[in-house]
């Protein structure tokens, strides 16, 4: 009971002292993650979208797939990685091995499928006749499609918050490919391995309860997007879809 | 020169073709009601009208000229209206300018239209008002505003009054019919309602199977309907099927069952030896009493035996059965003065003019 409570005040004096060390780590892990889910982003939701529009032969192998990707240990994915970007690997001579890139390579493709797989669930659950009313009213194929997307955009958004959920908290990924480097490539994950390695349990659960605060923070943010009311304004300009 | 042309249309799914019309047209400030019962290809054809789905065979035109399907230019001459409308999220007022945003129609313009479209629906109140905690009626009618708010040349109305209770489907007609005229060039409105079709169009074309079976005015259909379908939705009810016993001159003798039903309206096909649905109107049933039967023009006598009395508003429907099986509607009164209860004998009459023969399918 006594190291839970010396943690949280560990945690608030971390917090609140503006520990540059802690800010830095943290600052790197939202960063990192960020990005990560960005990039997760830029490969999931084309595939989600694609897949959640379209029907075609042996469809239900590849949404397994992309399901699959849900159970992808992130130790794996950063052995992959690290292959990938090692001397010897095909990707080596972009000397990314060690660095924030690296790891938000391993971290994106974490979080591809979950995008992927709950924005193709989103989209599938939206009737297809949306696309239909769509063009009937004047709009363009592409603006159809974009008002299908918007219709699911509460399943688009918990993909982004299950993406990025997966990433802030996952160590064995940025481990292998970061290399935990002080003022590098250490985030709060890391960290917190290391803190406890070191035997220093108080300050390792207090960066666990930093993480998680920033991991509230983020998608408190998040789902005030996602339950926020669009399309609220009557005849105003700025709408695209 | 119609605003709006469908020519062989033709569209299969699974090799079975669910459409094949021949021509289908509306012109300058007409309304063309398309009435079928469901599953007879009404929706698809309004579809393919709206250049929302292409055909296997045939083309739309659009003032004379070929319009693609999917060419987002000519959709935008038009202003479609489906059956179960979807709303996008947002309020109402959004919904009513969707379709002015996808036209960059500029910000001033856009909300007079959309204010306009608001009140020439009744909806100038409800502006600001989520979609998701609208009626099915208020959901029709932003439809419609957003459809209209468009300006569009030519109006599609798939089933627009499908989901109104009887209450809602009388309001929402009266505005149908008001904004149809005042807001398009012209229309078309699919159905299965007669009371929609015979209520609002100016031209009606009855769809059955995926054909186009009749079409002209309401008064055409009415007087001569060309199938037992057409027949049946103005009215009209069938007697027993029977086989033609004689032509003379346009004048057949249709056997039923022990009867022989002199008719004068036929369709074409009806020839000697033929198997023949015969539709009359309950409302063209003369009912006597066996004491009274005096002498009538009407050349078709059956000795009949009331089965049941059915109020029917300020009438009554009277069951019949005998060596035919027949529905009249009469009066209250005629049915107390002639005791028509349950077991009661009486005489049908009714004339030729009044039965029309169909070829059974």
């Amino acid at each position: 009971m006594e190291l839970f409570l010396d943690s949280t005040v560990e945690a608030a004096r971390l917090l609140f002292g503006a520990d540059p060390y802690v800010r830095e780590v943290l600052w790197l892990s939202l960063r990192v993650s960020g990005a990560a889910v960005a990039v997760g982003l830029a490969i999931g939701l084309p595939i989600g979208i694609g897949i959640g529009l379209t029907r075609f032969p042996g469809r239900r192998f590849v949404v397994a797939l992309v399901h699959t990707g849900f159970a992808l240990p992130p130790v794996v994915v950063g052995l992959f990685v690290y292959m990938m970007l090692s001397r010897a690997g095909p990707a080596g001579s972009f000397r990314m091995l060690f660095t924030p890139s690296a790891m938000v390579l391993a971290q994106a493709l974490l979080a591809a499928p979950y995008i992927a797989g709950i924005t193709l669930a989103a989209v599938q659950a939206v009737p297809a006749d949306v696309r239909l009313q769509a063009r009937g009213l004047g709009a363009t194929g592409w603006r159809a499609v974009l008002a299908h997307v918007r219709e699911a955009r509460l399943g688009v958004v918990a993909a982004i918050i299950a993406g990025f959920g997966a990433v802030i908290s996952e160590v064995g990924a940025v481990l292998l490919v970061g290399g935990n480097i002080r003022g590098e490539t250490r985030v709060m994950t890391t960290a917190i391995v290391l803190e406890t390695r070191r035997g220093n349990f108080a300050v390792a659960i207090a960066l666990g309860i930093l993480l998680l605060a920033a991991a509230f923070a983020v998608n408190l943010l998040l789902t005030s997007v996602q339950q926020g009311r669009p399309g609220w304004r009557t005849t105003g300009p700025g709408h695209t879809s | 020169m119609p605003i709006l042309r469908g020519e062989g249309l033709v569209r299969r799914y699974g090799g079975r073709a669910v459409v094949a019309v021949d021509e289908i047209e509306v012109r300058h400030g007409e309304v063309v009601a398309i009435l079928g019962p469901n599953g007879a290809g009404k929706s698809t054809l309004f579809r393919m009208l709206a250049l929302l789905e292409r055909p296997d065979h045939g083309r739309v035109f659009l003032d004379g000229r070929p319009a693609s399907p999917g060419d987002t230019a000519s959709i935008r001459r038009l202003g479609t209206v489906f059956q179960r409308p979807y709303l996008f999220a947002g309020s109402v007022g959004w919904n009513v300018g969707w379709g002015l945003r996808q036209r960059r129609v500029q910000a001033r313009d856009r909300e007079r239209q959309v204010r306009e479209a608001l009140d020439s629906t009744g909806l100038a109140a409800m502006a600001d008002e989520d979609v998701a905690t609208l009626s099915g009626g208020e959901r029709q009618r932003v439809a419609l505003a957003r459809a209209v708010a468009t300006r569009p040349e030519i109006l599609l109305l798939d089933e627009p009054t499908a989901s109104l209770d009887i209450t809602l489907k009388r309001e929402f007609r009266q505005d149908l019919d008001r904004l149809v005229r005042n807001s398009a060039a012209a229309a078309i409105l699919i159905t299965h309602d007669p009371t929609d079709a015979f209520g609002l169009a100016d031209r009606i074309a009855i769809m059955e199977a995926g054909s186009i079976v009749q079409e002209g005015t309401p008064e055409d259909v009415i007087v001569s309907p060309a199938t037992p379908f057409a027949a049946a939705l103005t009215g009209a009810e069938l007697l027993l099927d029977g086989v033609v016993e004689s032509d003379e001159g346009g004048l057949v003798t249709v056997r039923v069952g022990e009867a022989l039903v002199v008719v004068a309206g036929t369709d074409p096909h009806v020839r000697v030896g033929r198997r023949v649905h015969v539709a009359y109107r309950p409302e063209d049933v003369v009912l006597a009493s066996l004491s009274a039967v005096g002498v009538t023009s009407a050349i078709n006598r059956f000795d009949v035996r009331v089965r049941a009395v059915v109020p029917a508003g300020p009438l009554v429907r009277v069951r019949l059965e005998g060596d035919v099986s027949l529905a009249a509607l009469v009066t209250r009164r005629s049915a107390e003065t002639l005791a028509l209860t349950p077991g009661a004998s009486a005489v049908a009459r009714i004339k030729a003019t009044a039965l029309r023969a169909f070829v059974a399918s």
